[in-house]
């Protein structure tokens, strides 16, 4: 089913590293399909991540509106706080 | 000890509180655009704020990112990088984008800077104001990073001349000055929602991932810091959508209508990117086709299933678009075959290894109805007799591209469609059901339109002949053509040591 | 078959773009500030009528009664395009954040006075909503003003009005350890208390008018001429010598910021009148009628710092305003 698909795009660097592990991590079932320059990360329903796996991945502290320097796209709707980011279908 | 704010609260306490009430001047002579489209919006503060960034850090954030930009663009010039590009005809996708797309990103600096005036909430305010400054700095960094092509190739010397002139870029124009003549909510509507959240995907991952997959790394990383603000672009277009259809059980037509209108309208516009992405880059990552299914079909799908609750349903006509989807860039390109001799960039045959590619990619239609086509002008071109059509074409009254669409969706893929209205005793043509849509439903704004050829059959173009029609666009001999046996062909062999670099100069004297 | 790199083409076919060129030359490299806003605005050939304004084009330089040659002929001394903006921007926040960091982890307002606190409560965070109808008008500006030197600066301008809104809400947030009461209390003076009433009132005049060259005379020229120098110079002042000194650490960018700013608009001001005695009678009478507004209505809110010598730190701040401005052109 395709209807509730949702997807984050994020550049295919360094500094997004943190937060693609941490999606990696959380979401084991979504799918990582790396593209030129990006990676596209799908999940039905549901993908998000919390700050505090963010923080260990990165190996510092990281403010999750951090992710705005290399989040290129996305697909649902947007839940965040200081502690998680996410992106769900309604 | 202070109490803790989480980031919802926090933002609201710096920001809410700030929109205006006016006593002393009428509130709807200070807020003049809110109300005359017949939206209604019962109470702003019911808002849920897209992205909650505050002034400072957007300001710590876009630095960085463009600190990071500038490096690399920098470097790229250093480097005379575009020696490193999979070929020189990969450049014309480049000329189409400065041409066609910065002064769009321009244009939407200034319409969002209205709505930020207009809109009384200062939550919608602020995420408005937010993407307008963004907007210019989209428009801006295209400029910088594409002067350095400028430098080295044709076709890109004058872009912001061009897009108010030239045949071709009305398309885009037009689309533009469409959302931006209308009332604040239906820009919106336009620009976030139908464009930034529905298909700007399909703008800007295709031709990023083409930029990195054809060696251009400074345009990749203009591409993706754009896109990082994109992402909240999208958001705002996603949130209006559902703030307005909650406001009042009234809003929903008008919004349902400008939906339907903005995606057809933009839907248009994303065939120039067609082209590019299936015949214009030498390296292709994906066609125009697969990315249609992922980013409209699948992407869409699962968005207009979100919103249906609200109410909201399929944008008009979009399943003629995917039934399109497999030979709109084939059409575009031809439309553009016939009338290169007149545009500031080039384009030519597809090579063999790209024939066999669209024919891989387009299985039930390349080989059935586009190669044959293709294999007729090559056989023209070896004898000598390139084609090229050197009338001037009919132009559809809404979207200004040629006429040359099909009745793809009648099952009649050969036959070119043709749409007849009538208004004040005068025809109109347009070029399918949903631009004819666009017309019937207000006939009085599109009869305005600046339609090139019907200008310059008035006259208002240079004058009544094609080279003086190009030197009123700012065209330069070696700007347009077939990329065979161009200027920049040779630059680009004389770039890469293949010839004289003589052969360039002389080209290059103009 | 690749021959030796000194074959190689990399000698450029031009320098700049076309429409930069026909402005400095063809042979001179552009900054990277003449590139990003020479000419981008579309000027011609438009499709369809603004729904919005019906008498006009989408781009129209007569929504003004001003007239310019050429709408380029101001650029901004600064030569701020987006980047050059928020790296300078970044910096100053920098600034801001290590300063609200350390008044809240050293307790630096705890020792101000309590009459010095009353008034920042009453006259400073009430600002907040100044600042918002500010970025309103140069908004207006940016969507209804011409040429991209003037319109981007607005924008930038707008952009920092909500920077400084919300900063004079952490302020707020700071003095009641996050309770919400002096932003309530705030926005109720705002609305109510008769103090602000002037200003509020010549405020939302300046919201209607139909000339925006008239919106960046009262607004960035006039109002800020005189509301900067008052409240962020004197007041502040005043009450640093009164115990209140860590507080100017919390409004350095809005000092910094205004300093800044006075470059750009002397500078507006500067060639706009130069251009013709049309357009120097109609800055001056415009300056002449928001002075007379304003006077009044900046000496009711300094009542609330000043006292009984509100009249008289208003007239010396006018006064300086005067002199800037036929410095630049403008007699009043």
């Amino acid at each position: 089913m395709s209807e509730g698909k949702v997807f984050l795009i994020f550049q295919d660097t360094a500094e997004a590293r943190p937060f693609i592990n941490a999606l990696e991590q959380e979401n084991p079932k979504a799918s990582f399909d790396y593209q030129p320059g990006m990676v596209r990360i799908e999940a039905m329903g549901e993908l998000g991540m919390t700050r505090e796996v963010v923080c260990e991945q990165a190996g510092r502290d990281v403010d999750l509106q951090e992710l705005h320097l290399t989040l290129i796209s996305l697909s649902g709707n947007i839940e965040e706080d200081d502690d998680y980011f996410r992106v769900v279908r309604h | 000890m202070a109490k803790k704010l989480n980031m919802r609260k926090r933002y609201e306490l710096l920001t809410r509180g700030l929109g205006w009430e006016p006593t002393y001047q009428a509130k709807e002579k200070v807020f003049s655009n809110e109300s005359y489209e017949g939206i209604k919006i019962t109470d702003w503060s019911k808002w849920e704020d897209p992205f909650r960034l505050t002034a400072d850090a957007y300001w710590k954030y876009q630095a960085e990112k463009d600190k990071k930009l500038y490096a690399v663009m920098d470097s790229f010039a250093q480097n005379n990088a575009h020696l490193n590009l999979s070929d020189g005809s990969y450049v014309n996708a480049l000329k189409l984008f400065i041409q066609g797309v910065s002064p769009l990103e321009y244009q939407a600096h200034r319409g969002f800077a209205r709505l930020a005036r207009q809109f009384s909430g200062e939550g919608a305010q602020i995420a408005c104001q937010m993407q307008s400054i963004d907007e210019l700095r989209h428009a801006q960094t295209q400029i910088h990073t594409i002067s350095h092509y400028n430098k080295h190739f044709n076709g890109m010397h004058d872009p912001f001349h061009m897009h108010d002139r030239v045949w071709y870029l009305s398309v885009p124009k037009s689309y533009f000055d469409d959302a931006k003549s209308a009332g604040p909510f239906e820009f919106i509507t336009s620009v976030s929602f139908a464009f930034e959240y529905v298909l700007t995907n399909l703008l800007f991952v295709p031709f990023m991932s083409g930029a990195a997959f054809n060696g251009d790394m400074a345009t990749v990383t203009f591409g993706f810091s754009a896109q990082s603000d994109e992402s909240r672009h999208m958001t705002l277009g996603l949130e209006i959508i559902k703030f307005l259809v909650e406001q009042h059980e009234d809003n929903l037509p008008i919004i349902q209508g400008w939906i339907d209108k903005h995606f057809w309208r933009a839907y248009r516009v994303l065939g120039l990117v067609s082209m590019m992405q299936d015949y214009m880059l030498p390296e292709s990552p994906m066609s125009w086709k697969e990315a249609w299914d992922i980013y409209f079909v699948e992407n869409s799908g699962a968005l207009f299933n979100d919103l249906a609750r609200y109410g909201l349903r399929m944008p008009k006509h979009h399943e003629v678009a995917t039934a399109e989807a497999e030979h709109l860039s084939h059409q575009v390109w031809g439309i553009f075959y016939n009338y290169i001799h007149a545009a500031a960039f080039n384009i030519g045959l597809p090579t063999e290894a790209k024939m066999n590619w669209l024919s891989e990619k387009y299985p039930n239609t390349f080989d059935k109805y586009y190669r044959p086509r293709i294999e007729m002008w090559r056989e023209m071109e070896a004898q000598g007799k390139r084609f090229f059509n050197m009338g001037l074409p009919q132009l559809c009254q809404v979207c200004q591209i040629p006429m040359g669409f099909t009745e793809v969706s009648k099952n009649d893929p050969m036959q070119i469609a043709y749409r007849v209205s009538e208004f004040n005793g005068e025809k109109f043509h347009t070029c399918s059901d949903g631009c004819k849509d666009i017309f019937d439903h207000e006939p009085e704004k599109y009869v305005h339109a600046w339609l090139p050829v019907h200008q310059i059959f008035q006259g208002n173009c240079g004058g009544a002949e094609i080279p003086d029609i190009l030197n009123w666009y700012h065209f330069k001999p070696e700007d347009g053509g077939d990329y065979k046996g161009s200027a920049d062909e040779a630059r680009w062999k004389a770039m890469k040591g293949e010839a004289s670099p003589a052969t360039s100069q002389s080209n290059a004297a103009a | 078959m690749s021959l030796s790199i000194a074959a190689k083409e990399i000698k450029p076919l031009r320098i700049n773009y076309a429409h930069i060129a026909r402005r400095v030359g063809e042979n001179k490299p552009a900054t990277r500030y003449q590139e990003a806003v020479y000419d981008v605005q579309p000027t011609t050939n438009f499709h369809y009528p603004a729904t919005w304004d019906t008498e006009h084009q989408l781009f129209d330089a007569s929504r003004t009664a001003i007239k310019m040659k050429d709408w380029y002929s101001f650029t901004d001394p600064r030569q701020y395009y987006y980047t050059a903006y928020v790296t300078a921007r970044a910096k100053q926040q920098e600034l801001m954040e290590n300063s609200f960091e350390m008044v809240e982890k050293h307790n630096l307002l705890q020792n101000i006075p309590a009459e010095v606190l009353d008034i920042v409560r009453q006259t400073l965070i009430p600002l907040r909503h100044v600042e918002y109808g500010a970025n309103l008008n140069n908004q207006d500006i940016c969507d209804r003003g011409y040429g991209v030197t003037i319109t981007s600066l607005a924008s930038f301008n707008g952009f920092d009005r909500i920077g400084m809104a919300q900063y004079l809400s952490r302020i707020a947030l700071l003095l009641d350890e996050n309770e919400e009461d002096t932003l309530v209390a705030a926005r109720e003076a705002w609305l109510t208390n008769p103090v602000w009433q002037p200003l509020r009132h010549a405020m939302e005049d300046s919201f209607v008018l139909a000339d925006w060259f008239e919106i960046m005379v009262a607004q960035n020229v006039v109002m800020d001429g005189l509301l900067y120098p008052l409240i962020y110079e004197r007041l502040m002042a005043k009450l640093a010598a009164q115990g209140g000194a860590p507080l100017l650490m919390l409004i350095q960018f809005m000092t910094e910021w205004y300093d800044e700013t006075v470059r750009w608009t002397n500078q507006l001001m500067k060639v706009t009148a130069a251009e013709s005695p049309e357009n120097a009678a109609l800055l001056s009478q415009w300056t002449q009628h928001w002075l007379a507004r304003l006077e009044p209505a900046m000496t009711s809110i300094a009542s609330l710092g000043f006292g009984d010598q509100a009249a008289e730190q208003v007239m010396a701040v006018k006064q300086d305003l005067v002199t800037r401005l036929a410095k630049n052109g403008v007699k009043v």
